[in-house]
């Protein structure tokens, strides 16, 4: 066969038998990884002792193939770099634990939902330097089982490189590392090594809520309290969160197969769980059946989905969802399931043989208040250890949390429900309750972070020592003068303020004096969608987000179909829904949506500067849908007190 | 030191890795190498769908042994009825149990398609500590065109099973490769178990639990003892399906249970398995020590997958003929030769 011609299996065998011989001969020595960390630290009381071997004189003098070297070095350095990155979680008074993993410098790191669930805002996390740290829940993702957590006390923190997990392959030698049984009471960390077994794995939703889709299924030993820590690849980045396990009659321990969510999912929902969100996944608000002859088809769809405002009907095939091929049912479930609700991607499909590109928005896959619900009904049990250790049993442990014991274990309460007294005064302070959030405070740093950035670019805005220019405040008017970007060349006067809206293309006038006329242009897909879009800026830049009846940061969103992900804020006044897209490094204002119905499509405003930010944008472009409307040239932006006459 | 072995042999199995490597200067050179056999046994694995329920899943493991379409497989409750077969491409084929062979707890299924990917036999047992692949689709976990599992580890232990009889509940009796990885799992029965060079050292079993201890076992029946069996069921020296071609004797001129003594369960079932319920006192099937219980696995070479199978079997032998009986009773299996 092929195969055989690249392998020297005599050789392989001569190799092993050598290499057999040296590990029964007790070579300890002789590049058997340690599982201690290399980190400082004197609390390496579990390895085997490295130094001297008895009787090593009676060994017989036996070469190791320099590969088997090179390859155990690599893999020893692998695990070095991706130990002090793993995160050992205990739940405060012994209600279980579970592990994680470090993705930045100042402490944020992912998990499992099932293993912050018992524990609600505030866990214990030890690190492989032999320090215990305080932690905060930031977010969490119940339908996929994650859960992003953040260390307290350090900026310096060690953190894991994440790997495209869409590139791993079946045989690629990958390792589990984390606290199973909650064995790291000594804050060590297990390493585990395997293969990956499979990639793409879909696994039927367990209970009524979770589901694992394009998962990554592994031989690594995990077992119970490897929960929501790291699966690296053979370099040590990381692949994926450890989550689940077909644990069947063998018992809660490991049977040879367990699965990680991909990192390239954890990577979709990131920005969405670092804002403090409980969030949903998403639908297209279809059904697809696999076709005898192949091929992931419609069975049914619902007419207020967007993918049927796109064109998107009973029998068409579907071809590719952001940007990956499907065939079956199962891989549409396999892509959908790993992309949050509200995200807009490609969608490729085939209509009667002709093939039609275009953007989706994704619906939610639950209504606000049912997953709530479900997730309250749905809360796991925490993992069964027979004797959870308690962390303050160490001498490791710092001195104030010694009060904890009192603390209920908080598996029946909802994140967030927990009274902040029994919390060190730290992590309270990083705690914010509120109805719908893990964690409100992160949500609300962002709108204000998000705010700010908007206000530090065009236009500007009054400071306040009262500085020279007195732009966005309340009474100032924006006007607006360019020509429309195509072959008419007609010109285009905008005004937007304080109850006064117009907008003059040619001969053509639009005008506007309150809110209800905008939310109706919008509903009808005219022209004034450009008008509600600017005034959203505005609105947005005078009063903040304090202006809103609701405002609230979403998380990262693509911009038509197309990343990098930005930051989304969302403002809700009356019956119009803004949303406003920044750049996620520049905090330029990339897009404005104004949706005034759920079920039609909402004013889209694409805005395009130029190099310098204190300038105008140089385009606007009004869309509904994938339709342009009107595309607008910049020439001149002014920023005055209210007009006297309307134009 | 015991505690270093399972240790040393994962250090093994990156051995065996860095053996592949075509040029060590090239890191991730063996990784291509490892890539390439595990397709390869991907390619060669089959997911079998057959018959279940009971608490029993419907559903194990296969793989090619010929290019023509021979599937070795284990002989399961799966194979009571004809089974379906997945390929690693996605073809969804109905196949046929070409034969079986009881005491190795192997059945050879033919399906029909040609020029496929294959695992060859390996004709010796491996040596204690070389690395292998198992593939299986355990837990079902590949539906559909899925590739299935793949897992690695290394062979542990080359031991007989009834060193130990009546520990492990199984009519096979040879050698097995005891494997250092959790292989041995609803669905994975059948399974090839790979080797470096890319052949099949051997078929995983049946799931074994050790009836005092409660561990599972983690095993292989080698290829080495299948092999032959395997060619004789291809070759159709052995074991066939019931035969139907011949015409069936006049009923008072043929055997049937009842005038070997036999008095099976109730035949409720549209494939009611061939369990004696009664041996009737002085009849040829007291003489043999036919017992309550037992299960008729074979008349001759014929294959008996239900009671009406049984009959049919029996109609076409001569009254005056002696049968010969293979029987499953409990864990083991019992030949016997019933003279009228």
């Amino acid at each position: 066969m092929k195969c055989c011609a690249l392998i020297d299996s005599a050789a392989v065998a001569r190799l092993i038998r050598t290499a057999s011989a040296v590990a029964l001969l007790g070579a300890s020595a002789g590049g058997l990884p340690s599982s201690a960390s290399g980190a400082d630290t004197d609390s390496r009381n579990s390895a085997a002792p490295t130094a001297e071997v008895p009787a090593a004189e009676n060994r017989p003098a036996v070469e190791l193939d320099p590969r088997l070297e090179e390859a155990e070095r690599r893999r020893i350095e692998a695990v070095e770099r991706a130990l002090p990155a793993t995160v050992s979680i205990f739940v405060p008074g012994g209600g279980g634990g579970g592990s994680g993993v470090l993705i930045s410098p100042d402490g944020y790191a992912l998990t499992n939902f099932h293993v912050t669930s018992p524990a609600g805002t505030y866990m214990r996390c030890g690190l492989s330097d032999g320090r215990i740290y305080d932690a905060v829940i930031i977010g969490i993702d119940p339908v996929g089982d994650l859960a992003l957590i953040r260390l307290l006390g350090r900026d310096d923190f060690p953190y894991a490189e994440m790997a495209d997990s869409r590139r791993a392959t079946v045989g690629q030698w990958c390792m589990v590392i984390g606290n199973p049984f909650l064995l790291a009471t000594n804050l060590q960390p297990s390493v585990s090594w395997g293969i990956l077994s499979g990639v793409g794995r879909y696994q039927y939703p367990a209970g009524t809520l979770l589901e694992y889709a394009d998962c990554l299924q592994t031989d690594a030993s995990i077992n119970p309290g490897n929960s929501g820590g790291p699966l690296f690849d053979d370099s040590g980045r990381l692949l994926g969160i450890v989550g689940r396990a077909s644990f069947e009659k063998r018992g809660r321990v490991n049977v040879g197969v367990g699965y990680a969510i991909s990192i390239n999912q954890a990577k979709n929902f990131l920005g969405d769980l670092r804002s403090g969100r409980i969030l949903d996944h998403a639908t297209l608000g279809a059904t697809v059946a696999t076709d005898a002859e192949g091929g992931a088809r419609v069975s049914n769809i619902l007419q207020s989905s967007d993918a049927y405002r796109r064109g998107l009907r009973y029998g068409h095939t579907i071809l590719e969802i952001d940007g990956r091929s499907v065939s079956t049912a199962n891989e549409v479930q396999n892509v959908l399931a790993t992309l949050p609700p509200q995200w807009r991607v490609k969608l490729d499909y085939l209509d009667r043989g002709e093939r039609k590109s275009t953007l989706v928005r994704l619906a939610n896959l639950h209504g606000f208040d049912e997953l709530l619900t479900k997730m309250a009904a749905a809360l796991p049990p925490p993992p069964p250890v027979p004797d959870a250790p308690k962390p303050d049993d160490g001498s490791e442990k710092p001195a104030e949390g010694s009060g904890e014991d009192d603390q209920p274990r908080g598996d029946e309460r909802p994140p967030g429900a927990e009274p902040t007294g029994a919390i060190p005064e730290a992590v309270a302070k990083l705690f914010e309750a509120r109805r719908g959030y893990a964690n409100y405070q992160p949500n609300r740093l962002k709108q204000q972070a998000l705010v700010d950035a908007l206000r530090r670019r065009f236009p500007p805005v009054a400071t306040a020592d009262g500085g020279e220019k007195v732009a966005s405040t309340p009474g100032v008017v924006w006007r607006v003068e360019g020509v429309s970007d195509d072959e008419a060349a007609r010109p285009v006067k905008l005004q937007i303020g304080d109850g006064s809206y117009s907008l003059i293309v040619g001969d053509r006038t639009v005008q506007a004096s309150k809110a209800s006329e905008l939310y109706d242009g919008v509903l009808a897909g005219n022209a004034s969608g450009l008008l509600a879009c600017l005034e959203a800026w505005r609105a947005l830049l005078v009063q903040g987000p304090a202006g809103y009846g609701e405002c609230y940061y979403r998380g990262q969103v693509p911009l038509l179909g197309q990343r990098p992900l930005r930051d989304c804020l969302i403002g809700v006044a009356g019956e119009l829904e803004a949303a406003w897209l920044l750049h996620p490094e520049s905090g330029a204002l990339e897009a404005i949506e104004v949706t005034a119905d759920r079920d039609a499509d909402p004013a889209e405003l694409l805005v395009t500067w130029g190099t310098d930010p204190a300038q105008p944008p140089t385009h606007l472009e009004l869309r509904y849908g994938t339709q342009s409307l009107l595309k607008l040239r910049v020439e001149t932006w002014e920023l005055g007190p209210t007009a006297e006459g309307q134009p | 030191m015991m505690q270093c072995l399972p240790c040393c042999l994962r250090v093994l199995a990156i051995a065996w890795l860095v053996g592949l490597a075509a040029a060590p200067t090239s890191t991730y050179a063996y990784e291509a190498d490892l890539g390439v056999l595990v397709r390869k046994s991907q390619r060669a694995a089959v997911k079998v769908y057959g018959a279940g329920g009971g608490g029993l899943v419907a559903y194990q493991s296969g793989f090619l042994v010929s290019p023509d379409g021979h599937i070795a497989t284990a002989w399961s409750h799966v194979l009571d009825v004809e089974p379906v077969v997945v390929l690693d491409d996605g073809r969804r084929l109905n196949a046929t149990i070409v034969g079986f062979e009881p005491r190795l707890e192997l059945a050879v299924l033919k399906i029909d398609a040609g020029d496929l990917p294959f695992l060859e036999l390996a004709e010796s047992l491996p040596e204690l500590a070389d690395p292998i692949l198992a593939v299986s689709n355990l837990f079902g976990i590949a539906s559909g065109g899925e590739p299935a599992s793949v897992m690695h580890g290394s062979v542990s232990a080359i031991s007989r099973l009834d060193a130990r009889r009546g520990t492990f509940k199984t009519p096979y009796t040879g050698t097995v490769l005891i494997l250092d990885l959790v292989a041995n799992n609803p669905g994975a029965a059948g399974g090839a178990v790979v080797s470096v060079d890319g052949r099949a050292i051997g078929m995983l079993g049946k799931e074994l639990r050790d009836a005092s201890a409660g561990v599972w076992l983690n095993y292989a029946l080698p290829s080495s003892a299948l092999r032959e069996a395997i060619g004789n069921i291809i070759a159709g020296r052995t074991v066939v399906a019931s035969d139907t071609e011949s015409p069936p004797l006049p009923r008072d001129r043929s055997h049937h249970p009842e005038s070997l003594g036999l008095d099976l369960i109730p035949d409720v079932l549209e494939h009611t398995p061939a369990f004696v319920d009664r041996v009737r006192a002085d009849s040829p099937a007291a003489r043999a020590d036919v017992r309550p219980d037992d299960l008729i696995l074979l008349v001759g070479n014929t294959r008996i997958g239900s009671q009406q199978g049984l009959r049919e079997t029996l109609r076409r032998i001569d009254r005056r003929d002696r049968v010969v009986l293979t029987l499953q009773r409990g864990a083991q299996i019992v030949s016997v030769t019933l003279q009228p």
